[in-house]
């Protein structure tokens, strides 16, 4: 029980935050006060919170959970290649989004859009398939929450509760705190995060008598020598996943955070530090999962290591139904919370668990974006505002959050956790495909409404159909695959155990790829917009 | 000439992420105990950080910043 009281304390702290910032904002009710700080934050505070944003439950449960079953591979495949690519789009982008929002007011990426393509509709098109990716964020934080709280409470907070505590905490802050709220949030969970991290591989090494020894064990035996490799993924798949990380300048929680700097210096440290700080935490992440392999002594550990086996060598003859029940039963998801429990003292696991806590928590800035979303680009767009007035938009954002977390709430008592994490993965895909937009707003000239709105519709339509495909075809056994088509040859469509393969890469490539190129061609095929307007964002001094 | 050059740069250091000769095995270990595959892509993040810099040095878009701050002195004259 210590451990969730030491968690109970963290949260009350965080809430405290919350309302502080409420007591500290200058302008309560206005627009830019409540969804971007004033565009006042300061560096450290801009540089860790964007950071915490971007680490959510999915990427530090779900990291050592991956890393658990696949191995060392997972760093290379999910951290490196966004310590590439994310600064690089932060570079990029991010400096152009926050240039524009300054001089011109923008609050969301859709109010871009819209300006710069002169359209409406279109942009109202864009919001709603941004929402419906984000929803899914909103909801498995929820989740997490719930199954953490139960998980470090030793069973004694059942999910319900847990769930709706983290719920409630979150509401809070966000409804009180506004952006200025969640960015100094934010702030508070990384350092946690990365302080407790840390503490948390020297202990659990020790605790393991060394890391040397267990992967000398590791080595030795033939199940698991493979996870210290990268033979489980193949090279079109690792090169895939260099596509994910494109998403995250698509994000509208991400985009949105851009404009809250208070100069544009504060990007540079951002920029240069933002591969280090992945580092600091997926590392760490990685390397505790795969270790975990070598923990005999746990039960539930032990467990998931015999679904793994049984799979791998019985699994071509088992039902698609019993492959899912083997696979579930193998997730490594709750892998780190396990090793905490096994191998730190009461008082250090509930400190690692509230730092847990704070990843899990990150859904905080998805539920302020999206209210600010609903806000500037319905309601402000739709005459809300004009006839209203802005305090009116303020307090419709606050109920907008009150009502997202409830609903997030709601569902998540109501629906199983793989829906979920599913929806997760073809969010990341979906984003990725959307990420032409921002880029042919931003750097290219030839770009139309028409083409935003072509590249728009098809990651709508590739997100059901890769859903719908997932569905429909049962993944098979580890090491086998279902080819569902075949071009000249060569296996086009296939079903692979962990996934969908496209020509063998992963469906965000062609998503991409595709969007990208409908972007291009659309565009040249339409009217572009006036030349006043493409002025306004390609004039140079 | 020196964007191009930077361009090429990111170019490489995105090629070599791929490092496909470190695929199938875990040795040499650094420090006795990290694999070969894990350690490359430690010293990549770090790479990335040094081309980050780079960027930031050589090719900061400089030019936004000033119309920002020329945008914002009109504001204020007119205010």
């Amino acid at each position: 029980m210590i451990p969730a009281i030491v968690v109970f304390i963290y949260l009350a702290v965080v809430v405290y935050i919350g309302i502080f910032a409420f007591r500290k904002a200058t302008g309560k009710e206005k627009a830019e006060d409540y969804f971007l700080a004033n565009r006042s934050l300061g560096p450290f505070v801009f540089l860790l919170s964007l950071f915490g944003t971007n680490m959510t439950a999915f990427a530090i449960l779900g990291s050592s959970g991956h890393a658990f079953n696949n191995g060392v591979v997972t760093f290379g495949l999910m951290a490196t290649s966004s310590a590439l690519v994310i600064p690089l789009t932060i570079f990029l982008c991010g400096t152009r989004i926050w240039a524009l929002g300054k001089k011109h007011g923008f609050m969301t990426p859709v109010q871009i859009f819209r300006d710069r393509w002169e359209c409406g509709h279109i942009g109202t098109v864009i919001f709603f398939v941004q929402a419906a990716l984000l929803v899914p964020y909103i909801i498995i934080g929820v989740m997490g929450g719930g199954t953490t709280l139960n998980v470090i409470s030793g069973g004694l907070v059942p999910y319900w509760f847990g769930g709706a505590i983290v719920a409630l905490v979150v509401m809070s802050y966000v409804f009180f705190g506004g952006m200025r709220g969640t960015a100094w949030v934010n702030t508070f969970q990384t350092i946690l995060f990365l302080v407790f991290g840390a503490i948390a591989v020297v202990v659990i090494g020790a605790g393991m008598g060394g890391f040397k020894s267990a992967v000398n064990a590791m080595l030795a035996s033939p199940a698991t020598a493979p996870l210290l490799t990268r033979e489980r993924i193949s090279p079109y798949y690792f090169f895939s996943y260099t596509f994910i990380p494109l998403s995250a300048i698509a994000f509208p929680h991400i985009a949105i955070f851009c404009l809250t700097a208070r100069k544009m210096a504060q990007f540079k440290k951002t920029v240069i530090f933002y591969p280090l700080c992945i580092m600091a935490i997926w590392l760490p992440c990685v390397f505790l999962g795969v270790m975990a392999n070598r923990v005999q002594d746990v039960p539930q550990i032990r467990a998931k290591v015999e679904a793994r086996r049984v799979l791998a060598t019985q699994g071509k003859t088992l039902p698609p139904e019993q492959r899912d029940q083997l696979r579930e039963q193998s997730a490594g998801d709750d892998t780190l919370l396990l090793l905490l429990q096994r191998f730190a003292p009461l008082w250090l696991a509930g400190l690692l668990g509230a730092g847990i806590m704070a990843a899990v928590m990150a859904s905080d800035s998805q539920i302020l974006a999206l209210s600010t979303m609903f806000t500037e680009d319905i309601f402000a767009f739709y005459g809300g505002k004009r006839r209203f007035g802005e305090a009116v938009q303020v307090q419709t954002g606050r109920i907008f959050v009150i009502l997202l977390t409830l609903f997030a709430y709601i569902v998540a008592l109501q629906a199983p956790e793989s829906i979920f994490e599913l929806a997760i993965q073809y969010a990341f895909s979906g984003y990725a495909a959307l990420s032409p937009l921002i880029i042919a707003a931003l750097f290219w000239r030839g770009s139309t409404k028409w083409g935003a709105l072509a590249a728009t519709v098809w990651t709508a339509f590739a997100v059901v159909a890769v859903a719908v495909f997932h569905a429909n075809v049962p993944a098979p056994a580890p090491g086998a695959t279902t080819v569902c088509a075949v071009i000249g040859g060569v296996e086009a469509l296939t079903r692979t155990p962990g996934g969908t393969a496209v020509f063998g890469f992963m469906p965000v490539v062609p998503m991409v790829l595709v969007s990208a190129l409908l972007m291009f061609v659309v565009s040249l095929a339409t009217r572009k917009p006036h030349a006043a307007t493409i002025e306004k964002y390609f004039a140079r001094a | 000439m020196k964007r191009l050059l930077l361009a090429l740069v990111v170019v490489a250091l995105y090629a070599s992420h791929q490092d496909f000769w470190n695929w199938r095995t875990a040795y040499p270990m650094a420090f006795g105990f990290i694999p070969i595959g894990l350690f490359y892509h430690a010293c990549f993040v770090v790479a990335c950080a040094l081309v980050m810099w780079m960027l930031v040095t050589f090719a900061w878009p400089s030019h936004l910043e000033e119309e920002v701050e020329r945008g914002e002195t009109k504001k204020e004259d007119a205010h």
